[in-house]
């Protein structure tokens, strides 16, 4: 402990507060990697291609259109309807995330062109509670699929989410039947949903509108499943075997469309959304 | 088999039940004994059921003796006709579904299926599918769809079975499609709690136009163990985690997550059997009858409203 303090105060003196953010360690090869280089590769490691999950707002700036996006998240914040309390009582815990992330809840998105096809694009934030769906996270996608529906838009989600919030009890529950039946919006007017599985996503958020695109893209490596490899581990006693719940698991297993790089997925969601959107599909555009 | 609970209950009706034999046997009278000990036990009934925490309603949700699916088939509907199978993989023995009669009019029913000893149990994997189970049930809601019949739904699972074939299955994939093929169905749509709503394996067809629970039964987002285990890092925990949860049918009356509450007999369903499927026979037929004048149009409008508005969120 002593010693921590010390290096961190050496540390401090040597190079200013932000030494140690400027490096970060890839968690599959640990190849210290610069920042900057790191986020210029929109955060997939340049030395084996493992891909670190990305803030929100450069998940948007990675798929909309330059200077398109305008923010529709946000006019809801979550409430504390059970007076929910663990270790830490519910509301403190949603006031730390929301200084930590600077956002009400864990989802972030709006309106925007995708390579000029009209789109409402809703963006899980892992960083707020593990993306986790509770009653704003589930508006804010019900919100979104009818806003999607009643202009035109083609509806993207990129998951990323433990999967329903658990202080919420059933009401969270209740978000993944509000969800998916959301979606039916979109159906009635043949507007295309694409849905993008990104690490991690489980649980009610998987088993429910993340499930449900008419084509699902995931990015290689991502963990998708329904239970948590350590609740199925714990249930059936035993090992699980190599790549289990990884996309390219799930693609072999018929679950997904196709798992797409990054580096790659802007353009495969433009080849998808003109395709399907009626403004590409009659246009031939 | 008693619960930790109904222990004391349990001990005073079997002496009871000695002295009557006894008095009987010998010739004597011991009625005022009797009487006393009628008294007791009432008192004692009386407080030990009116003050149920809600972790004791979960144990009584669990209760061995408790009406299952199959109680309901039997005892309910009339005319029931199991149909096995999803027709790709396999039939899945925590799912019963099927077609049957309810006051006469034909419905179609789906619903899990726990043991009622514990060979059967192992063979219905305690009442946890796998996506086969939920595939046979959204072969039931077409069925339902095709013939115009109401399709009923019987939940009582402690959550869809989490395990590799499972998810190598699509479990999420299923589940999310059967929320989807539920909401919509055209014809009237009612699911009922029975005892344990375990989360996204329950809300799988729970997707009612209107949604009934039995008065000591649970429903949640997990289960209290689970919750417990994560939140507390103490599966033991799971009393208070039932508490948190607020999983019991007042409280998901008062969320406005269920429609109606079937009272269960004094010491729950499991005591009683047929006075709770009584009840519950008229519950259903309370709530299935305006439903039947809906146009499917209206139907769909009115779950989708329905499941719209829940939640809880504050204005920024």
């Amino acid at each position: 402990m002593a010693l921590d303090r010390l290096f961190r105060r050496r540390r401090t003196r040597g190079g200013g507060r932000d030494v140690p953010e400027l490096w970060l360690k890839c968690p599959a090869c640990e190849a210290q990697i610069y920042k900057k280089d790191l986020e210029a590769n929109l955060m997939v490691c340049p030395e084996c291609g493992h891909h670190l999950r990305m803030s929100v707002e450069q998940r948007v700036a990675m798929l909309a259109d330059e200077g398109s996006f305008e923010q529709t998240t946000g006019s809801v914040k979550p409430a504390d309807p059970l007076s929910f309390s663990d270790t830490e009582p519910y509301a403190e815990r949603l006031r730390r995330y929301q200084e930590k992330t600077g956002r009400s809840d864990a989802i972030y998105g709006g309106t925007c062109t995708i390579g000029g096809v009209p789109a409402l694009l809703l963006v899980m934030d892992y960083a707020f509670a593990g993306g986790s769906m509770g009653s704003v996270v589930g508006e804010e996608l019900a919100r979104g699929a009818e806003q999607a529906a009643a202009q035109g838009r083609a509806f993207v989600t990129v998951a990323a989410s433990g999967g329903a919030r658990m202080q919420e009890s059933v009401l969270s529950l209740m978000q993944m039947a509000k969800t998916t039946m959301a979606l039916d919006r979109l159906w009635e007017k043949r507007l295309p949903y694409v849905s993008i599985l990104t690490d991690p996503t489980t649980g009610g958020v998987t088993a429910s509108f993340a499930a449900l695109g008419d084509v699902i893209l995931a990015e290689p490596g991502a963990l998708i499943g329904f239970a948590g490899p350590r609740v199925i581990k714990q249930t059936i006693r035993q090992d699980l075997p190599e790549g289990f719940q990884r996309s390219e698991f799930l693609l072999q297993h018929g679950m997904l469309d196709q798992v797409v790089p990054r580096a790659e997925l802007r353009q495969r969601l433009i080849q998808v959304l003109s395709l399907l959107h009626p403004e590409g599909a009659a246009s031939g555009a | 088999m008693a619960l930790e609970f109904e222990q004391p209950i349990d001990e005073l009706e079997a002496r009871i039940r000695e002295l009557r034999e006894y008095a009987e046997e010998k010739g004597v009278d011991l009625s005022d004994e009797i009487e006393l000990l009628e008294n007791k036990l009432e008192r004692l009934q009386k407080e030990t059921f009116s003050n149920l925490s809600r972790w004791q309603r979960v144990q009584l949700a669990r209760a061995p003796g408790r009406p299952t699916t199959l109680d309901v088939l039997e005892n309910v509907f009339s005319d029931f006709v199991e149909l096995h199978g999803d027709r790709a993989v396999a039939d899945d023995p925590a799912i019963v579904a099927g077609l049957a009669r309810f006051e006469g009019r034909s419905v179609v029913v789906a619903g899990h299926q726990k043991g009622r000893t514990t060979k059967e149990n192992i063979h219905r994997n305690f009442g946890m599918p796998h996506p086969e189970g939920y595939r046979k049930a959204m072969r039931m809601m077409d069925l339902a769809d095709r013939f115009g019949f109401p399709f009923i739904s019987l939940i009582d699972t402690p959550g869809a079975y989490p395990g590799i074939s499972a998810e190598e299955r699509g479990q999420a994939w299923v589940i999310a499609q059967s929320i989807q093929r539920m909401g919509r169905l055209r014809v009237p749509a009612l699911a009922v709690i029975l005892g344990e709503g375990g989360s996204g394996g329950a809300l799988a067809i729970g997707v009612g136009n209107r949604v009934l629970i039995m008065e000591n039964a649970w429903y949640s987002v997990i289960s209290p163990e689970s919750c417990a285990a994560i939140l507390w890092r103490d599966a033991a925990q799971a009393a208070e985690a039932a508490e948190a949860l607020k999983l019991t049918a007042r409280d998901l009356k008062e969320l406005g997550v269920v429609d109606r509450i079937v009272p269960e007999p004094r010491g729950g369903a499991h005591r009683q059997p047929q006075a709770a499927l009584a009840e519950l026979r008229r519950a259903i037929a309370a709530e299935l009858e305006p439903l039947l004048k809906l146009s499917p149009e209206e139907l769909l409008r009115d779950r989708y409203r329905r499941f719209r508005e829940m939640g809880a969120v504050a204005q920024s």
